[in-house]
């Protein structure tokens, strides 16, 4: 599959090459990714956005190595993790850090959260427990939290808001180079996401980070990302700056997902939507582009052929034969 | 720009949100008793008893009396000595052996939920192998073959209380394995023994312990059984078990000699298993959350 | 009140004991739906606004009290004897819940799930009552209804289910549907779809109903009235355009700003509403709003506002402080 490179940075960050994961459930598989290759360059933030089953969620787990792909490799700083194992994999791992949609069950129920934040540090050799608190209390009032008030206690002591300030104090505490946000505000109430928004792009700054951040809410996704990647059904639909791909999408999915968003202004009706019916199971995906089921640009060749990401526009890159944007 | 939350809420920060479960009457009871069986059993040789196995043959089957207290058995030994010194037996079996089940089927349980594939399909089916078993006829071998003792009986009991144990630490792992805490801590880098001490067991120990108490409920009850067979502990080691055994002789005319035990047992095993119900619930970590 | 109010709820509490003290889920609230009109129900989680609509459906949770008047259709639903709300549900007031997965029983299929409802209701027969399931199932757009009747809801994906549930809750033709957060578990596009099903159902059936959701979003372009919910209590009630343009309620405005848009050019920092709702089992003594409000004095403190009203009677707010403002003015 063609890159979809930045133009920018001569070396990206972290280069996801062809990546393939699948896994079996019962004596069927399920092909969560299939073939999905991105670059994300130094400092910045992608979104990468889908509706439920479309694997962004394992992707992100994949590039992580917390599931191993079957094919392709994933590049950070030019080592390819895939390959690695054990103690080098280990060590790579302080390097990359991970942040979860639900921030309770992201917290050890039965340890305090001082030890909680803790944990990174001692995983990572920092033995001087004075260092130790030191760096915790600090990242915990970056965090937005007093740490005198929360290192004693109980991860069900808090809400929903501060458990996920902890996982990104968590997250922080060994000040790494990249953190995978998986869908880190969906199960936050509406006004405590902009608080963790606000605080995840401060943090960002902060701290020099780039990040991958999956989200299903496009306007969610849109407000923090620099560029953003539409997943569907295990493949990349289209990739493209935010501003650009969200003003003129090229693909007709893309198209889709923006006209089905809630506006909340009154005098925006919705449109009655097409009914185009359910997504497919990834254990059996629709040969060809797997959205040709849900398409109504579709022909004979979308389900013969399976479209690449080729450029329509600077930095726009669509998988489609008949992109709504011709290239 | 980031708003941010510098301060928890005053009742956070006055107390911790931990809520207190009324212990009922029946619990402090059950944990009584408990204390009293263990404390006796503990501390027999500094009771004023007669021993239990003094035969005074001109008193076999006496009534209650100042002397002896529960009266005397069929060939004349305190009662009440008998039942004390048959709580130890009781007691050490009944503890003992879980503590094996716990430990090997607790660990073999947790390894198999954590890491799974085939590592996990040799535990489970060699545990069925060994449930499948018929449990008495086991013990019945081994202590043919090795004598009858309460080494023994304890390491028999045990080995076949590991399955079950086995089960309840593997569901617990199978379900806690896959929470996120779980992951965050495989992307943090630890290795896998940290994750099953600092993470996993924590969690597990608790539905292990309840199900302990349990099981020493079980235990007592079944080492009853295989000394009321004559199968357990040998003479003349009293055990409630044995004691309920001699007292079948003795039905119509002193029942009491077989009700005393019987009911001793029955308490003991009652507290456990109230106890143990009691602590499961309450150390449940969510429930302490509204 | 008009003539045609099919539901009016009239100061409404509701109370919870639980192990940290009293819990008012609900805190006096006053509502009306008129017939063939649709209420919108807005608020985040702890808002009281599922408690409500088990108040109206007189389905609370064993220890709750329940204090205040529920009139649908001319009957006070807190004096009806349990038969005869039984008889109303299902019936004249329908539900539709968040999560297909629990509302629907596993076991049986879903065939056997409609025609017990029509047979409990409409005491038809066998072969009619399966005939109007097919009619139904066609209706919320799910193809080959006849073959679905025979499967169970694992086998179907999460709109689909939530499609069934929608059948099952119009199948008795009611006056007022309750969808309680009907498209929070689901992607946006079935969302869309399954928003539209509703709406579409309504108009045909000229039935009321109330929309409860905590996304403003959902409610702009498809409710005609909305209701906010803080802490318990109503907020703002107002015709939907006028709560969209002329909101009163800061904590409306501020909850339409802490949105982000799609049309706003990324790192827009969002302007959040600083801390968190209150705990519900520790009333504060003025407005429940007024820690986190930007326009809060004295009095907000101390004080709690009543429902005022703005320039016409369906416009009401409580708040010492109102403001003017309309979408699109970015604060």
């Amino acid at each position: 599959m063609q890159q979809a490179s930045t133009s920018t940075s001569p070396e990206p960050l972290l280069d996801v090459d062809n990546v393939v994961v699948e896994y079996p459930v019962g004596n069927k598989i399920v092909h969560a990714v299939s073939g999905v290759s991105l670059q994300i360059a130094r400092g910045e933030t992608l979104g990468l956005v889908g509706e439920s089953g479309c694997g962004k969620s394992t992707l992100g787990r994949a590039v992580l190595q917390l599931r191993r792909p079957v094919s392709g490799r994933v590049l950070f700083d030019g080592q390819d993790l895939t390959a690695m194992q054990g103690d080098a994999l280990r060590s790579m791992r302080q390097r990359v850090q991970l942040i979860f949609q639900d921030p309770i069950a992201s917290l050890n129920p039965r340890r305090k959260i001082g030890d909680i934040v803790a944990e990174p540090l001692v995983i990572s050799g920092v033995k001087d427990p004075v260092r130790r608190k030191q760096l915790v209390d600090e990242v915990l009032s970056a965090v937005g939290l007093d740490p005198a008030l929360v290192v004693g206690r109980l991860p069900h002591e808090f809400s929903g808001g501060q458990c996920q300030r902890i996982c990104i104090a968590r997250a922080l505490v060994l000040n790494p180079e990249f953190i995978v946000c998986d869908e880190p505000v969906s199960a936050l109430d509406v006004s405590i996401r902009a608080q963790i928004l606000n605080l995840l792009e401060e943090m960002k700054a902060r701290y020099g980070l780039t990040l991958l951040f999956i989200a299903h809410d496009l306007a969610v996704v849109k407000a923090v990302s620099d560029r953003v990647a539409v997943m569907y059904l295990g493949r990349l639909c289209e990739v493209g700056p935010s501003e650009q791909l969200f003003a003129k999408p090229a693909h007709p999915y893309t198209a889709l997902l923006i006209e089905a968003i809630p506006v909340p202004d009154p005098d925006v009706r919705p449109m009655e939507t097409v009914p185009v019916g359910e997504p497919p199971s990834p254990i059996a995906p629709p040969s060809g582009c797997r959205f040709r089921t849900r398409c109504p640009r579709a022909d004979a060749r979308c389900s013969e052929e399976v479209p690449e990401l080729r450029a329509v526009a600077p930095g726009q890159f669509v998988a489609c034969h008949h992109p709504l944007i011709a290239g | 720009m980031a708003t941010l939350e510098l301060s928890l809420d005053e009742d956070v920060a006055a107390a911790p949100a931990r809520r207190v479960r009324r212990l009922g009457p029946l619990f402090w009871l059950a944990t009584g008793w408990m204390i009293f069986v263990f404390a006796v059993a503990i501390f027999a040789e500094l009771l004023p008893l007669p021993s239990p196995t003094d035969m005074d043959m001109l008193e076999r089957r006496a009534p209650f009396s100042l002397a002896h207290w529960l009266g005397t058995d069929g060939l004349g030994r305190d009662e009440l000595a008998r039942v004390i010194y048959g709580a130890r037996i009781s007691l050490v079996v009944g503890l003992c052996a879980p503590i094996i089940g716990l430990i090997f089927g607790g660990a073999l349980g947790m390894l198999a939920g954590y890491f799974r594939g085939r590592f996990e399909s040799l535990v489970v089916g060699s545990m069925d192998v060994l449930l499948a078993f018929p449990p008495l006829i086991l013990a019945l071998a081994v202590t043919a073959y090795l004598g009858q003792s309460i080494l023994n009986l304890t390491f028999i009991l045990g080995v076949l209380s590991i399955p079950a144990f086995m089960r309840v630490a593997r569901a617990a792992t199978l379900t806690l394995a896959r929470r996120e805490f779980v992951i965050a801590a495989q992307a943090l880098g630890a290795t896998h023994s940290r994750i099953l001490l600092r993470e996993l067991l924590p969690n597990v120990m608790l539905p292990l312990l309840a199900f302990f108490l349990l099981g020493v409920a079980v235990i007592i009850v079944v080492e009853g059984a295989l000394s009321f067979l004559g199968l357990g502990v040998p003479p003349p080691i009293s055990s409630w078990g044995s004691m309920i055994g001699e007292g079948r002789e003795s039905l119509e005319v002193a029942p009491r000699l077989a009700f005393i035990p019987a009911i001793a047992m029955f308490l003991t095993v009652l507290s456990f298993n109230l106890v143990g119900d009691t602590l499961r619930a309450l150390t449940d970590p969510r429930q302490g959350a509204l | 009140m008009t003539d045609n109010t099919l539901l009016s709820v009239d100061d409404v509490v509701v109370d919870l004991p639980t192990p940290r003290g009293n819990l008012r889920a609900v805190d006096h609230v006053d509502l009306r739906v008129g017939a063939g009109r649709t209420l919108g129900v807005v608020g985040e989680s702890g808002c009281g606004k599922t408690m409500l609509s088990r108040a109206i459906l007189q389905l609370l949770p064993k220890k709750a009290k329940l204090s205040g008047r529920v009139m649908f259709d001319g009957q006070d639903l807190l004096q009806l004897s349990p038969e005869k709300l039984r008889k109303l549900r299902g019936r004249s007031l329908a539900v539709v819940f968040q999560d297909p997965m629990t509302s629907l029983n596993p076991v049986l299929t879903i065939g056997t799930q409609l025609i017990e409802t029509l047979q409990e209701h409409l005491e038809l027969d066998d072969a009619t009552a399966k005939k109007r399931s097919a009619e139904l199932l066609a209706a919320v757009g799910i193809p080959a209804p006849e073959q679905r009747l025979q499967q169970y809801p694992h086998q179907l994906s999460g709109g689909m289910r939530q499609r069934v549930a929608i059948a099952i809750a119009l199948s008795c033709e009611p006056k007022l549907l309750i969808a309680d957060e009907p498209t929070t578990a689901l992607d946006v596009t079935i969302q869309a779809q399954i928003l539209d099903l509703l709406a579409r159902e309504q108009r045909r059936r000229h039935m009321a109903m109330i929309l409860i959701t905590h996304d403003l979003g959902v409610v702009a372009g498809r409710t005609d009235e909305v209701a906010v919910m803080y802490a318990g209590r109503v907020v703002e009630r107002a015709p939907t355009p006028a709560l969209f343009k002329k909101m009163r309620m800061p904590y409306t405005e501020a909850l339409l700003a802490a949105l982000p848009k799609i049309d706003a050019a990324p790192h827009t920092p969002l302007p959040a509403i600083s801390g968190r709702p209150p705990d519900p089992t520790r009333p504060l003594k003025g407005c429940s709003f007024s820690p986190r409000c930007r326009y809060a004095d004295g009095r907000c403190h101390n004080e709690k506002p009543a429902l005022a009203e703005a320039e016409s009677r369906e416009h009401q707010y409580a708040c010492f402080h109102p403001i003017e403002t309309g979408v699109g003015a970015s604060v």
